[in-house]
């Protein structure tokens, strides 16, 4: 399984959410206003560099960049793919659960 | 790999139908099947062709028809939603059609992937 | 109309889980999640009804919308049960449903499992995330 999260940590619980309710293991990708979650030195980058130890974290590199973050704005260990890295995870990590 | 997608937001308050845009077309390009994109609570508001955005935006309304054509993909409005929200046969997008909700659970358990689009 | 496109999914049964986690009234997403999960039943499909966050108030005793005047949907989670008790019942479908709480969601609320309009598991998180990682399609709305 693989799980989505669209919501800026900042403003939703969605992360928390699919944090309490993943296996040890499973991938995360972090999309739309979810990427907001990747960014370094945040209220939430302890959080965020926690759940690294249990998950691996993807963001989506198109959502980043729309909204003035690069690559150097991201926490050390998670890894930016694009829409077609996106479609690669699903294929390889089965059923989808998109925290909305 | 065969895919279905549900998209639950209309093109116009969320990223959603973007998302699920820019998916859906990544996964063609990788050569997979996209049986099925199903259209949800707002997300009915994708196939509105009395929609009309400005012309430095992007219309998600005839992307969608245009990858439905090229790529055989079948969009599919949930009819009970469309009505809540007035799409109806005569404001139907080209590319879209109009079906009962079984046709979400029918590609769910058809394709070996559904991904939601929502918010 | 156009023409209708049919898969074949005769015979093939699978995972479903549905999971709400939004609370009923502010937005739509309650009542509609609810209709993929009646008509699933039609297709004889295993499914998992999860309420987790805001969506443990969907089933919460004693609604009433007449002050608001918008459909008051928790009534039709007792068709929900009654699908659950034909599946539970009919030895002939093989079809599991389950209507699940997530103990942590239910207690940061204050609630507790005899406030909801239906029979429903408590389980606590952890054993929930095991629950999940085995469905093969889940709806979040």
């Amino acid at each position: 399984m693989i799980h989505t999260v669209n919501k800026s940590p900042f403003e939703r619980n969605s992360l928390d959410s699919c944090l309490r309710l993943s296996i040890k293991g499973s991938p995360i990708l972090l999309l739309e206003d979810g990427v907001l979650a990747a960014t370094k030195g945040t209220s939430v980058s302890e959080k965020v560099a926690a759940a690294q130890s249990d998950h691996p974290i993807f963001v989506l590199g198109p959502d980043l960049q729309a909204r003035g973050l690069a690559e150097g704005d991201i926490a050390e260990g998670i890894t930016v793919v694009d829409y077609g890295g996106f479609v690669d995870l699903v294929v390889e990590h089965g059923t989808v659960q998109s925290w909305l | 790999m065969k895919f279905g997608i549900l998209v639950n937001e209309g093109p116009f308050t969320h990223q959603a139908s973007d998302s699920a845009y820019h998916f859906v077309s990544a996964a063609i390009e990788k050569g997979h099947q996209v049986m099925r994109v199903f259209f949800y609570y707002d997300g009915v508001n994708n196939a509105n062709k009395l929609s009309a955005p400005q012309a430095d935006d992007r219309d998600l309304v005839k992307l969608w028809g245009k990858l439905a054509t090229q790529h055989n993909v079948d969009l599919v409005v949930c009819i009970a939603a469309a009505l809540r929200r007035g799409i109806v046969e005569e404001n139907l997008a080209d590319g879209f059609r109009i079906s009962g909700l079984g046709q979400l659970t029918e590609v769910g358990i058809a394709a070996d992937r559904l991904v939601v689009f929502g918010d | 109309m156009s023409d209708e496109i049919e898969f074949n999914t005769a015979g093939v049964t699978k995972k479903f889980m549905y999971v709400n986690r939004k609370a009923p009234y502010g937005t739509i997403y309650a009542l509609e999640v609810l209709e993929a999960v009646l008509i699933s039943a039609a297709f004889e499909q295993h499914a998992c009804i999860v309420f987790v966050d805001d969506g443990v108030y969907q089933i919460k005793k004693g609604q009433d919308t007449d002050a608001v005047n918008m459909k008051n949907f928790s009534k039709t989670y007792g068709i929900i049960a009654m699908e659950k008790e034909d599946a539970d019942e009919d030895d002939d479908i093989d079809m599991v449903w389950r209507i699940i709480v997530e103990q942590e969601s239910m207690e940061a609320r204050g609630l507790r499992a005899d406030d909801f309009v239906i029979d429903v598991e408590v389980i606590p998180s952890d054993k929930l995330a095991v629950i999940m990682s085995e469905q093969e399609i889940v709806i979040s709305g």
